[in-house]
């Protein structure tokens, strides 16, 4: 029963954002508002899990050198429910995201899902692991979102969080606080990541590491 | 006891060029444009100085003590940064503002790319760019020297632009010279920075191909697009307003950044006129300076491939058909 390994593999070890660094353009370019950020995760949430689903139920009848026209039509089909829905009952903010919404068909966090794993596992499987990269992607957004709401315009979610006195960082909601904050956040969670693995390490064998002690001296 | 014995290849030449002492050096330029900051815009201009260089300092210590990596503070060039952050900022800004721009110009541009030596684009410039893009109202409220607070000025760069009141007159030569001018706290005079300059020059910390390739460039171009029809422009305020001599002597020389080929560095100096002097005259801020010397910091590396020098003997021998 992998359920909870394939539902947990994209909120960490696996993370679309963080460790596979796939989908970068709308996490660059819809981040600026934690809202946008929220909305923009679950909207690709709903797509990933609707078409690898489709796809994983159709895998054994899909013949091999058409698979892409396949993974594609039924991806496309869920980005259009999505963006119907979303200017049907979320106006406002169907016209912040309008382009990137559309973009969610060539997003490279569903084809990389439908080619890897739906393509080749049991639906309720590719469910999980859909569910799990979705909420990983949508968790990152809003994370980057989180840092660059705050920092450039002193606000959680349009709530003020910061004192009067702060000026924000303009820098932070223009395009290269986006990079910069990407950055120093896959900076940041390689580094947790080193020091988790160096503390298993050492556990494991206390042995003197050699090659360290001389890196200090160069 | 081994490290005691240096062990390196021939040849066993021994430089008297240290970064401590090249940076001290650089240090010791800068304080003649310092002291006339501090006469134009008063006490305010020395202590929003003191409190970048010291935030510049302080983060170098930090960011190494928590990377477990040597100390490099004592090498001066954080000093270095620091001072050109302060220079780079009017002096009317708040106090926090040099400091955060030394703080993003040592963490994210020196030490998120490797500390000294490794940086990609000079972090003076990019703090500068970081500043101007994050708070821009500060970033441009100039102030009459001497009058610092409240009655704020026009640049002649701006006045130069047209994007000021019409009434706006433009100070005479010698005003700008000497500096006592509308500007941030380190660019307005010219002749401390050439006294700075000179005394790189007679170190031989610098020497005078970008310098003086830039700033050619930026005359050359300034006079023949002028206002009034070719060959017209004032380019003499062109060369002596904004942040060019400061650029073009402190900044654009930065050795990680620059080229180290002798015919690169020309190319270096007359890239960054090009641009500055396009931005200038057609684009949409009054001064380019800075941006023209972070565009070619980036280019850099691009330049010194293609103006390498051949090594003696090793051209390619034309294959016989």
């Amino acid at each position: 029963m992998g359920y909870l390994v394939d539902l947990t593999r994209g909120l960490w070890r696996e993370n679309p954002t963080f460790r596979m660094v796939v989908g970068l353009c709308p996490t660059l370019a819809v981040t600026n508002a934690v809202a946008n950020g929220i909305a923009m995760g679950l909207a690709t949430t709903f797509v990933l899990i609707g078409s690898t689903v489709i796809i994983s139920a159709l895998r054994k009848i899909t013949p091999e050198k058409i698979r892409m026209p396949i993974f594609v039509i039924s991806i496309a089909t869920f980005t259009t429910i999505i963006a119907m829905l979303m200017n049907a009952y979320f106006l406002s903010l169907y016209n912040v995201l309008k382009l990137y919404i559309s973009l969610i068909v060539v997003n490279c966090i569903i084809m990389a899902r439908a080619e890897g794993f739906a393509s080749k596992n049991p639906v309720i499987n590719t469910f999980f692991d859909s569910l799990g990269m979705g909420l990983g992607f949508t968790l990152a957004l809003v994370i980057i979102s989180t840092v660059r709401e705050i920092l450039g315009n002193g606000t959680f979610l349009g709530i003020q969080v910061m004192p009067d006195s702060f000026q924000p960082v303009l820098l932070m909601v223009l395009p290269p606080g986006a990079f910069l904050t990407l950055g120093l956040l896959i900076g940041f969670f390689n580094m947790m990541t080193a020091l988790s693995a160096k503390r298993k390490g050492a556990q494991k064998r206390r042995a003197v590491n050699v090659d360290e002690s001389a890196v200090n001296i160069g | 006891m081994d490290n005691q014995f240096l062990v390196t290849s021939s040849p066993h030449f021994r430089s008297e060029f240290k970064i401590e002492r090249i940076m001290l050096d650089v240090v010791i330029a800068l304080i003649p444009a310092l002291i006339a900051g501090t006469i134009f815009f008063g006490m305010r201009a020395l202590l929003l100085t003191i409190i970048s260089v010291a935030a510049a300092v302080l983060t170098e210590y930090v960011i190494e003590v928590l990377l477990h990596k040597e100390i490099t503070i004592d090498d001066f060039s954080a000093v270095v940064t620091g001072m050109l952050v302060a220079f780079n900022v009017p002096p009317t800004v708040s106090w926090w503002i040099p400091a955060v721009g030394s703080f993003f110009a040592i963490a994210i541009v020196k030490m998120c790319f490797g500390g000294i030596g490794n940086n990609f684009v000079n972090p003076a410039l990019a703090a500068r760019a970081f500043l101007l893009a994050s708070w821009p109202v500060q970033m441009t409220t100039w102030a009459v020297p001497g009058a610092v607070d409240g009655v704020s000025s026009a640049t002649p760069l701006a006045i130069l632009k047209g994007t000021e009141v019409a009434g706006a007159q433009l100070p005479n030569l010698w005003t700008m010279f000497v500096g006592n001018i509308g500007g941030t706290i380190g660019e307005t005079s010219a002749l401390a920075l050439l006294i700075g300059a000179a005394y790189l020059l007679y170190r031989k910390v610098i020497n005078l191909r970008i310098p003086l390739s830039f700033i050619i460039t930026v005359g050359v171009m300034t006079w023949i697009f002028g206002p009034n029809g070719m060959f017209t422009g004032p380019f003499l305020y062109h060369i002596l307003g904004g942040g060019l001599i400061l650029g073009a002597f402190f900044m654009a020389t930065d050795y990680p950044t620059s080229p180290v080929t002798p015919l690169g560095q020309v190319i270096m100096g007359i890239g960054c006129g090009l641009l500055t002097s396009v931005i200038r005259l057609w684009g949409g801020y009054p001064e380019g300076v800075s941006y023209s010397i972070l565009l070619m910091n980036m280019v850099t590396p691009l330049i010194d491939r293609y103006t390498m020098p051949r090594v003696f003997g090793t051209r390619e021998v034309k294959k016989v058909a």
